[in-house]
Parts: C-alpha cells; structure tokens; sequence
C-alpha cells in the first residue's frame, strides 16, 4: 500500500457543485502535480462534510483542518502555503464555533418549544402545535386537587431564582376559602442578564396564558394578573393580543367549556424598579404604591393581592405547566435530575461567539451551555469566570466548569442557579471592574425601606469604587464581605441579602485581581 | 365563543396549514420578530421582503412571523420553510440580503449558502 | 387631554400607574406636572403625597420636563462588559449632555437604565419605546443622526 503523508476530503453534494467544486478539484490535482506533490498526497472525494452553507470545503488529514467557502484562486495559496511550507491557512479554515449546524435542541425543549416557530401574534398557530389541549383536558377531566397533585409530583420548582416547589406553593393556597383568590404572574423580569421570560412573553403568549389558567383552575382563582415591567413593550402588545383572542375563543370567561369555571386575566404594567422582582413588592406595586416589600408571614399564599390569597408565579415556572398536565408528572421528571427536574432556559451572553439563549435539561454543565449553545469562547479569548444567577450570583472560576448545573449540585459549592442567567468572562476582564458594575446596580436599586440594604449598598459600593480607582486598602476586602454579611442576616428583603454572594465569589476565587488593584499604585 | 369541537376543528386546520400540506403555499417565510430580531431591523426586513414579494407578483408564498430562537447574536433570523425539506435558517439579514433571498431561494429555489446558519429537519 | 385618559380606566388606585404612563407618553416632553398630579389626585381621590411618593420611586417617571426623545442606555453588568461606558461617553460628546440632562434644542434626554433584557445584543440602549442592539461607536452616530434629521 502506498503511503501519503497527508489526505485531502472533498466534499460533493449539490451545494458545492453548484459552487463549481470539480474545476476546483481539477485544479487542486493539477497544482500538486506541478509542485511534486502528487506522490505524497493523496485526493479523495467524499459526500456532503456537513458543514452547511459553507461552499467548496475540503478536510484535510492529519490535521484534521476544514477548509471552506474555497474560490480557485485560493487554491495556490493553500497548496504554498499548508502542503509546501506546512502552514495552514487560517482565513480560509472553518470556524467551528459559527457554521456547525446550530442546535436549536427543539425536541428538548418544553416552555421555548413554540418560540421562533410560530406566530406569536395567532392563536390559531398555537392551537395547532397542541395549545390549549392540557386546559380542556383539566376542565373536562380533572379536579383542582388532581392539578395541583400532578405538578407536586412533577418536582417542578421556580424558575424566579429562589427554586420553591411549585406545587408546595399552590397547595397552601388551593384549600383556603375565600370570597376571592388571585394568581399574580411575576414578569418583572429585572435581574441583570436575563431575558427568559421576554422570550416566553414575545414568542408564545398562549403558552403562559394557559399555565396561568391551570394554575388558577387549581387554586380556585377566578381572577389573574400579569405583572410586567414597563420596559417591555413588545411582550405587553402581544399579551393583550393574546388575553384578547383567548377571550373571543372563549377560553378565557365565564363557564368556561361549560364546566362551571369562570377565569379572567388582566395585565399590570410597573415602571422600572428592580426591587419589584420580590413578590410582596410587585404586589404593593400592583395595587398602585410604591413598590417596597410587604413582612412576612402574612405571605401571599394566605393575604396576598388587596389581602386576598394570591399564589405568585415565574413566567417560566407557568410556562412549564401545560406540558405537565398534558403530558403527566412522570414525562416531565424524566427530564433532568434527581431534585432539579424539567429543562433551564439559560440566557448566555459575554465573551462568547453566539450569545443567545438555550433550554437544556436540568444538570447540564457550564462547559457544555457554553461549548455547545454559545458557540464557545470568543476567537483568541479563554475562559475566565462566569457569573451565575445574574447581579444576585456567583462569580465561578474555570474550576467548576463541569459542575452540573442543577439546585443541589450548585449549592455544594456555595452557587446558585438563580434566573440562569450567564455572564461569560474572558481573561481580559478584571473582576474589580465587573464587581464594581453589579454593586453599582445594588446600590441604585435598593428601594430605600430598611437600613441595612439602602446605607449598605452605598458603602460596598463607595468601598469598591475606592478599590477601582487605586485608593483600596487590603482591609476593604474583609470589609466588604462583612458588611455584605451583616446585611444578608438584617436587610428586610432579598435585594440587601443578594450583594454577600457576589462579593463573596468574586474575592474569594479572584483575590489576586483585587490585590493588584490595590497595591500597585 | 366557540365550543370544544369548533376549537378542534381550528387546531387540525392550523396544523395542515403550519406543515404547508394543505395550502397552496410551496414556501413559508417567518421572519423572527422579538425585540432582539427588531432591535437588529427585522421591521425593515420584513418589510422588504413583503414588497420583493408584492412586487414580484408570487404567489406561491407565506410570509409570517415569529418571536426568537435564541440566537441574538444572529438576527435578524428567517426561516424557510418548505413541505419535505429541511428548514433552512438564515441569520445576520438585512435588506439587500433578504431581497437577494427572494429572489435566489423563493424565485429560483436556489439556497444562499453563505447566510445559512442552520438546517433543521 | 386627562378627561380621554381617565375614561379608559376606573377611579381605583390600582390604575395610579397605568394612568401616570399614560399622561407621560402623551405630554410633549415626556413628564408628568404639578398639573397633572392635582387632576389624577383629584380623580382618584388620593393625596399628592402618595403621587408624588409613587413617582419618584420608579425609574421610568420623570417630575421635571424632558426632550423629545428620550436615550435609556443600558448600564447593567452584561452591557458594561461589552463596553457601555465608551457607548455612554461618545453619546455625551455626540449631544454635549451630562447623563440625566437634556440637550439645548429639547431633542434628546440621556438617562442610564437598569438591564432592558436584550443582552444578547451588548450594549443596548432603547430610544423611546425602540431598542438598539450591538451598539458601537459608528452606529450611535448613524442612530442619533437619524433621529436629528428628523426621520423617525
């Protein structure tokens, strides 16, 4: 058998001889032989490599490169330049990152599996993809408590950040009686890096409206809300159309599918305050105040809206509902992991190639949301940290990179899933810098109610500016996890107990980005 | 109002019509239509999609929209849809592109490889 | 102008915010006034205290008159690492404003906001009730250019 030192694949299929690949390939063979090259290296012809819209592409062993979009003036180039000089051609080499076939993993996912697929704006197009299905089959077949059992047993959990069980949830409200109920959907979407819940909002409103209706058939609440921060516009123009049609349908109304049940849904728009994320303040805000959080107990469950039991719910969380109730508890555990079932829409964005969004199942690893559904690290740029969670998260190093991404994994290591929301750091990013950006945030949206958080985020905040601009001392460091931690066991809400884990992961996993600022003046 | 069967009914007509098996569609253009896909000029690709095809005269097509898949990065995003073959996705459109891809995929069913961003069966 | 606002919606509490929106997007310059807090005090039948308390708490109200359009630009972690600080800068330089200030001929008000949720597309920032994604230098001036010449 003869021996080549190198093989060249090409590629035939309609696309690349569309794009002339055989006067390409002629070419190629010709200027091998031209050079001496046809002894050492050998030609083979192959179908389709795959790699689509990408033109002529040629793959070639051992270096396993992949050449694309090839013109024939390139091929003098590459046979100087790789199979004389031993160099491969960068500019023509494919990106792996960008042109392998995006995974858009629709057979995984199941509150997006409508988004970029049908027309937001038509009920009909949701009726048509199995909308509506897990509603009839509720009010024709089902009790409440059967509902209420079946996401129990789902161990679907909140998507907002704080991971409660759902079902648990409902289940405190589902047995109070009362002239009045509410469900209040939680679409303050705020939290820096997340995006999930618009994407739900824009591309399948049904979707959530039909979450929202069997949550409220469960609980027994003949009246909803949809809370959602004034910022987004296109989600409250399409909400509407869809309230509406879902009204004309008879959907939405009174004895509905004759069943007896009554339900109507209504929106409330806020007018930008990140605190309203936090369920008693969205809430006061709601009822036209100003949106500072409410003490607990009471909690909603039992004197929520206008004091009325109210169970508050996530977008995503809802949006999970309907394929529950259609599709049974034990469908939907089988996605994910122990303790963390279902999928995560992640929102991924930083330094990598394709920011965007994914829906994987519970348990996936940072490296693989990255690799995989990101398009992996921008050219040139390696992983440096990853913030986890949004403003509220955790700064994680390249040490847990394979960490699965699931409630009880994470909090082995002191992290949390949070909104999913994932800031990508490369090396040229100093953690001062990012740091200083999320206590900024802190620090404008501390609503003002308790001490602790509204004197607190402006001293962590005038602690790290400080740093920032080489006036730090090594002693801010402490200072600055002691007073996050002082706050996190007496600020009132969420907001002045979020900043601690922040600063925590960022000092901790990023001490050295710190002590630069500080001693080298 | 309509009842349980009416609202069966409207469920398989839409489901014949989103799979284009029974229209007289050959071709479903769905422009993605999220703040992300806007805020990229997805109106203005719509919008020169809609006149290419007026202007044209073709018929055979269904020009709709949708809300994001998730790749912001990539819009604006259209898909083309077309009964039996892959859905082809191109990404990165802007006027002069879509027009182009009127004019190549829907008028002479010729696939603009280079805006290819993905397949999809 | 406030009898047509009011119409739509009941004299309840709940409505304050939706009612304040309102007001704001119709006025001119974008603000709610001493005026119109009294009608809506009156209509609703609550203090000016608790107007007043409301609107200064949310972000997207403004007391004071602002320019014809207004510039949110996004300050939040994910747009700061894709470099809204050199986006924020230029359009100080491109308008001759400080942030919070409106320009000399009442066209524009530069404001930073808290994340639009468009963070795929860093730095972002929304012009009235329009987003713009994957911001760079070049592209601020086209916009703002665009906006001056009195196309949109």
């Amino acid at each position: 058998m003869k021996f080549y030192r190198s093989h060249i694949l090409i590629g035939i299929d309609d696309a690349s001889l569309a794009a002339g690949v055989k006067e390409i390939e002629a070419l190629l063979r010709n200027e091998l032989q031209k050079n001496n090259l046809s002894d050492e290296i050998n030609i083979l012809e192959t179908g389709t490599l795959g790699h689509f819209g990408t033109g002529v592409s040629m793959l070639v062993y051992p270096e396993q490169v992949t050449y694309v979009n090839l013109k024939k003036e390139d091929i003098f180039e590459i046979v100087e330049e790789h199979f004389l000089k031993g160099r491969p051609l960068q500019r023509l080499i494919l990106d792996r990152s960008l042109t392998q076939n995006y995974d858009f993993n629709y057979k995984r996912r199941i509150v997006l599996s409508n988004s970029g697929v049908i027309d937001p704006e038509n009920i009909d197009e949701y009726l048509g993809a199995g909308g509506y299905e897990a509603w009839e089959k509720a009010l024709t077949t089902m009790k409440p408590n059967e509902l209420v059992d079946e996401v129990k047993a789902s161990g679907l959990k909140g998507r907002g950040g704080a991971g409660f069980p759902a079902g648990l949830k409902w289940s405190f409200t589902a047995p109070i009686v009362a002239d009045q109920k509410y469900v209040v959907v939680n679409a303050d979407e705020g939290e820096p890096g997340t995006f999930k819940d618009r994407l739900i909002m824009e591309g399948d409103p049904h979707k959530l409206l039909e979450g929202v209706m069997l949550c409220a058939y469960a609980i027994g609440a003949s009246k909803a809300y949809i809370y959602i921060r004034g910022e987004y516009k296109l989600c409250i123009h399409r909400l509407e159309i869809a309230i509406a049609a879902a009204r004309e349908y008879g959907i939405l109304g009174n004895n509905i599918f004759g069943s007896g049940f009554d339900l109507d849904i209504f929106i409330k728009v806020g007018a930008g305050a990140y605190v309203c994320g936090e369920e008693t303040a969205l809430i006061e805000s709601m009822e036209g105040n100003r949106g500072t959080p409410r003490s607990k107990p009471p909690f909603p469950g039992v004197a929520g809206a206008w004091q009325k039991p109210t169970v508050v719910n996530n977008v995503e969380t809802l949006a999970n509902i309907p394929a529950i109730i259609k599709n049974g508890a034990k469908w939907f555990a089988a996605h994910g992991v122990d303790g963390s079932t279902g999928t995560k829409v992640y929102t991924i964005m930083g330094d990598v190639n394709l920011p965007g969004l994914c829906e994987v199942d519970m348990g996936t690893s940072l490296r693989t949301i990255i690799q995989q559904y990101a398009g992996g690290m921008i050219e040139g740029r390696t992983f440096k940290a990853a913030l986890v969670g949004g403003a509220a998260g955790v700064f994680l190093n390249d040490t847990l990179l394979d960490v699965h991404m699931d409630y009880n994994s994470l909090r082995e290591y002191a992290a949390v899933l949070g909104s999913g929301a994932i800031l990508v750091m490369s090396d040229t990013v100093d953690m001062v810098d990012m740091l200083w950006s999320v206590l900024r945030f802190f620090r404008h949206e501390s609503c003002g109610k308790c001490n602790p958080c509204s004197k607190g985020t402006a001293l962590l905040f005038k602690l790290i500016d400080g740093i920032r601009k080489g006036k730090g001392k090594d002693s801010d460091l402490e200072q600055l996890i002691k007073v996050s931690n002082g706050m996190q066991k007496t600020s009132f809400c969420a907001l002045g107990q979020s900043p601690c884990m922040p600063i925590a992961s960022a000092i901790n996993n990023f001490r050295q980005d710190f002590l630069t600022r500080i001693n080298v003046k | 109002m309509k009842t349980l069967e009416e609202l069966r009914k409207i469920r398989e007509k839409a489901q014949g019509e989103m799979k284009l098996r029974e229209s007289d569609y050959r071709y479903k253009v769905v422009v993605g239509m999220g703040t992300s896909g806007i805020a990229m000029g997805a109106r203005e690709v719509m919008k020169a999609i809609l006149e290419e095809v007026s202007q044209r005269g073709i018929k055979n097509v269904l020009v709709t929209q949708t809300g994001e898949k998730g790749l912001s990065s990539l819009e604006p995003v259209i898909d083309v849809i077309e009964e039996g073959r892959p859905v082809i996705t191109y990404g990165n459109m802007d006027v002069a592109k879509a027009r182009k891809m009127v004019a190549e995929h829907i008028v002479n069913g010729k696939v603009i490889n280079e805006y290819v961003v993905s397949t999809t069966n | 102008m406030y009898e047509e606002i009011f119409e739509k919606y009941t004299p309840e509490k709940e409505n304050l915010i939706y009612i304040l929106h309102e007001i704001q997007d119709a006025h001119p310059q974008h603000y709610i006034s001493e005026e119109a807090v009294a009608k809506v005090a009156e209509y609703l039948r609550i203090g000016l205290s608790h107007i007043y308390g409301v609107l200064t708490f949310y972000t997207m109200f403004s007391t004071k008159p602002r320019g014809k359009n207004i510039i949110r630009l996004c300050e939040s972690p994910p747009c700061f690492l894709k470099g809204s600080e050199n986006i924020l800068r230029q359009l100080r330089d491109l308008l001759q404003v400080k942030t919070g200030e409106t320009t000399a001929d009442g066209i524009f008000t530069l404001e930073l906001c808290a994340c639009l949720g468009v963070c795929g597309n860093a730095p972002v920032m929304m012009i009235n009730e329009d987003v713009y994604g994957d911001l760079t230098e070049e592209k601020v001036e086209n916009i703002i250019n665009s906006y001056k010449g009195g196309e949109k």
